[in-house]
This record gives structure tokens, sequence and C-alpha cells, in this order.
């Protein structure tokens, strides 16, 4: 499986993983000096067309780390599903964008390039990051009148190879191609408006688009890895754990979790409709079992908090196996099975002089074993639940 | 007439070719996803820096806010974050470069018809219309529209069109601040 990303805090230390991120910093805030981005008058000529060097930066940069992200996807050291892609509020992020947008001409700076206008004594920079402490420090007071906004059209973990329904590694070609097209579009520009001398510019950016280009190519044809890709690379440890019942957990030990102030459980039911209205475990939710619901449930999986156990519900077939399989080659942590699914559970926890459900009722989890008290049970199980290092990250630059 | 642009710095080296720019930039980000699995990012740097200090200055006043409790309600310390190290290192980055390029000194980049004194209002009014929209639309240019569109999240795509609307709209209206 994908080595990478790392669980940075859990493989190096807190303090060794911080030091990681403050070298990246160090480049990034480099690279950001050095391409002329502390100077405001550079950044705010982009808008008047007369030199469009935050243009071709900032999608120079987009382009190349998308063909390599998707390039190292594509030969399977990198796993996208544990990337962090900031999550899509539709009317939020458009409006919040317009009025960064106001903020960037009036003045002349984003966050990240007013840290370093400031870090090399621009005055005018060192105000901007004053100003933006102060917009950030007004938006955490007044955010609470208006949060249904705020948290309105959420559109979760989206991209636009779903929106589009185009494969990512097209995509990428096509976003390459179209911004080569910008790219000549704002040096024609330049020219007319700024006065820049197109023939100034080096040769070498010729070769180097042809280099993304081919590059891209190659990644589009190489493919994403599918689900069967992915579970083929897991398959020789996984089988093994589904071979030795190493993820079927005992009804004593779910009621066991289920009581753990530690822990989030997600009872996930795969049986029918009839049977789930009939009996379920409370809380357990009912799954939708074709590929693209379980394909979006996965990420919704993968985005919950790090002490979460997953629990797959069934019956005694091996569908619940083949579920299992599916959602752990989309990376899905800690996730079991519950030995003998919800019948076992039902007949475990069931007050065995009490009456048995009657095919024509539907009890949901009113039933009393829905929610079995764990002092009234003993027994011995064999503990099979580990949780694993999560290596999702939980949240982006933003948070 | 001088040649106006590209704008080039008042002392020391001149800037990179912007394409070059770019290049390292997409790699310094490759890097960042390929290990951390989370791009790169300033504005929370900034949010969390910001709390720390309201948390040290009025602790019983974040614990009302909520926006603020997740931060650093009760015990948590709102700097134990990666993205605050991350923050650090930008400004040590634009720091070293600046100075081993001569570009670090005082001096307020201007349109020459501005007074240092407006230019300096009119930053902070800017940096705090960023600031706010940069929290509303949950990043800001380096965590939503370089990180989140080399991965391709659409709500960054739409994010861009936002920024660019915004500056490009009132970019005529504000020609005489930077011309």
């Amino acid at each position: 499986m994908a080595e990478f990303p790392l669980n940075m805090i859990a493989s190096l230390g807190t303090w060794q993983a911080f030091l990681i991120y403050g070298l990246i910093g160090f480049a990034f805030g480099w690279v950001l000096e050095s391409s002329g981005f502390g100077n405001s008058r550079k950044l705010a000529a982009q808008f008047y067309f007369q030199e469009l060097t935050v243009l071709k930066v900032m999608f120079t940069a987009i382009i190349t780390a998308m063909t390599l992200i998707f390039a190292s996807s594509s030969v399977g050291l990198l796993d996208v599903n544990l990337l962090w892609v900031p999550p899509t509020y539709v009317w939020p992020g458009i409006v919040g964008g317009f009025v960064m947008g106001i903020g960037f001409i009036v003045g002349g700076f984003c966050p990240g390039t007013s840290l370093v206008a400031a870090a090399t004594l621009k005055v005018d920079g060192i105000f901007f990051v004053l100003g933006a402490l102060f917009g950030i420090g007004v938006f955490g007071e007044t955010i609470g009148f208006y949060e249904p906004f705020f948290n309105s059209s959420d559109l979760g973990r989206i991209t636009l190879s779903d929106s589009l329904g185009l494969s990512p590694g097209w995509l990428v070609l096509m976003i390459i191609v179209a911004a080569i097209a910008i790219f000549f579009g704002a040096e024609w520009l330049e020219e007319r408006i700024g006065g820049i001398d197109r023939a100034q510019a080096p040769q070498w950016r010729i070769a180097a688009s042809g280099a993304l280009v081919l590059g891209a190519l190659l990644v589009a044809l190489l493919g994403q890895p599918d689900n069967k890709d992915r579970w083929e690379r897991l398959a020789p440890v996984e089988e093994l754990r589904l071979d030795q019942r190493e993820v079927h957990v005992d009804p004593l030990e779910l009621l066991s979790l289920l009581h753990d102030d530690a822990l989030r459980v997600e009872l996930l039911d795969l049986r029918n409709e009839y049977d789930f209205n009939r009996f379920h475990i409370r809380d357990a939710k009912l799954l939708q079992q074709d590929k693209d619901s379980l394909t979006a449930l996965a990420r919704r999986l993968i985005a919950m908090p790090s002490n979460t156990v997953f629990m797959l519900l069934g019956d005694a077939s091996s569908a619940v196996e083949d579920v299992w399989r599916f959602l752990r080659a989309e990376s899905v942590p800690n996730l079991y099975i519950l030995d003998g699914g919800t019948e076992n559970w039902l007949n475990r926890f069931s007050d065995p002089l009490a009456q048995a459900i009657s095919p024509g009722q539907a009890l949901g989890s009113r039933h009393p074993a829905a929610d079995p008290n764990p002092r009234l049970f003993s027994g011995s199980f064999e503990p099979k639940v580990e949780m694993e290092i999560k290596r999702a990250p939980s949240g982006g630059g933003c948070g | 007439m001088d040649q106006q642009f590209p704008v080039t710095p008042s002392t020391g080296k001149p800037y990179w070719n912007p394409y070059f720019g770019g290049l390292m930039l997409g790699f310094v980000l490759f890097i960042a996803y390929f290990i951390t699995g989370s791009g790169l990012g300033a504005s929370g740097g900034l949010n969390r820096l910001l709390v720390w200090v309201q948390d040290t200055l009025m602790p019983a006043h974040v614990d009302r806010v909520p926006y603020l409790i997740k931060m650093a309600g009760g015990d948590i310390n709102p700097l134990k974050d990666w993205i605050v190290y991350l923050t650090i290192g930008t400004i040590a980055g634009g720091l070293v470069s600046g100075l081993l390029s001569r570009r670090t000194h005082w001096e307020t980049n201007k349109g020459p018809q501005m007074s240092n004194s407006l230019r300096w209002l009119l930053a902070f009014a800017g940096g705090a219309l960023m600031g706010y929209g940069a929290r509303l639309a949950r990043g800001c240019t380096s965590g939503q529209i370089l990180s989140g569109g080399a991965v391709m999240s659409t709500g960054s795509w739409l994010m861009m069109i936002g920024v660019f609307g915004g500056a490009y709209l009132f970019a005529y209206s504000l020609r005489k601040t930077w011309n």
C-alpha cells in the first residue's frame, strides 16, 4: 500500500514533526519572497494587466504540483484518499473569495505574501498583516450571527473530477493545456499593456511546458488506481486478517466499545430495509451498497475523528466481507465486522423467555436488545479491535 | 520613459523569473502534500497566533465564543498545531531570502500618486477585508487556491473565481492607488 502521506507526529514525534513543517514553511517563504511576492506593486500590477506574475507563478505551481501528486498516485507511492482536500462550501467560498479579492486590490497582498513582505520590512506589508489579524479577529466575534450561511451549501470533499465526471489524469492534462494557453495570452497582454518584451522571456519555458504536457499525458494513460488495484496492493496482509477472523468482533466486545467514552462507534448496517426496520442496534445506519455510494461513504468515514471505530453489521453471508474489502481498499481505518451480524447480536442480548419479533413487526431500535445494559451481560471474548494511527490529516492549512 | 514592468526590487538582486518561481513553488507544494498529506497555508497560522494572544489576555472570553473554543477552549493550546510552525517558517524563509539577496530594508511600496500614510491605511483596510474573507471562505490564497487547486477541490476553484472577480471588478475604481 502507498506509504505516503505519513502521520508526521506519530512517526517522528511532535517537535520533530513541527520542525519539518517549519522547514516546509521556510522553503515556502523563500520561494514567495524570491518571486517578488513581498512587493505589493508587483502583485497589484496583475489587476491592471501590466505584469501577470501572480497568475504565472500560481498556475505554474498548481499544474506542477498537480502533475506530481497524481503521478505519484499512479505508481502507488501516494494515497490520494488520505490527502486533505479543502471541503467545498459553495456560497461561503464564493462570497468570502469576493471579499478577499477586494481586500487584495485595496491592500495589495494576500495573507501569505504579506508575511514575507513584513519579514523583509515592507511597511505596507506590516500594516496589511495587522489588518488581516484584525479581520480574522472580527470574524471570530461575528460569525455567530450568521453561522447558518457559513455552514450552507456544504458539498464536502468533492473534486473537479467528481463534479465534471472526468478522470483525474485527463483533467490534469486539460488544465495544463489551458494554463499554457493562458500563459500565452498573458505574455501577449504584458507586451501590449506593460511593455514587457516577450523575446526576453527564457526559452526553457517552452521545453518545460512540453515536459509537463508529456508527464500529464503519461499520468492520464497510466490512470489512477481503482478500487480493485488498491485492494490488490493490500490483499496479502488484509486477506489473511479476514481468513484468520482478526476483524470479526464478538457482540460482547462491540457492547463494551459502545460504552467506552474514549471511542466513537459508527454502526453500518448492510442488511435490507425490511430486516433493518424489523430490528437494528441503536444508532445503526442503513447503507446503500452500490459502488458510488460506498466510495462516497469511504470519504466521509476517512474524514471522521481518529478515535472512531467502524463496524459493519450484516448477516452471516460473505457480502459483508466484500464490503469490508471495498472500504479497506479505499483506506478506511479501524474497520471491523460484527461476528454473526445483527441476528447474532439479537440472539445474544434478547431475553430467552421473551417472545421473538413476529414477521409483521417493525420494532427498529425499540427492542430491548437494541441498547443492552452492559452490566447484565458478562462473558469472555477475544478482543480484536486495535486503533490504528490515523494518517489522513484532520485539517488543511486553514484550520 | 523608464521600463516600469516587470516591477523590480528597489535594491539587491532581481526577482526570479515567474515560471521558475512557479516551478519551485510547485515542488514545495508537492513535497508538503507528499510528506504531510496537507498542503500549505498562511491564514490558519495567523488565526492561531491571534487566538493565542486572545487566550492569554482574556481566557474567559475565548471560552464563550464557539468559534474560538475549538482552538483554545479550556486547556487547549492554540499553538500546538502544525500550521503555526509552517507560518513561523514562512516568515523566517522570507526574511533569510530577503537578507541574502539584499532586498530587506524599510520601505513602503505604493503607486506614484499615493502618500505613505494613505497607503498604510489602505493596507490595513485591505488586510482586514482579506482576513475576514479568508476565514469566511475557509482558507486564503495559499491554503485554498494553491493547495486546494492542486488537488482539484471544486470549492477552491470556485473561490478562485470569487477572488479574481472581486479584485478585477474593483481594480478600475482603485486605479489611482496603484498607477
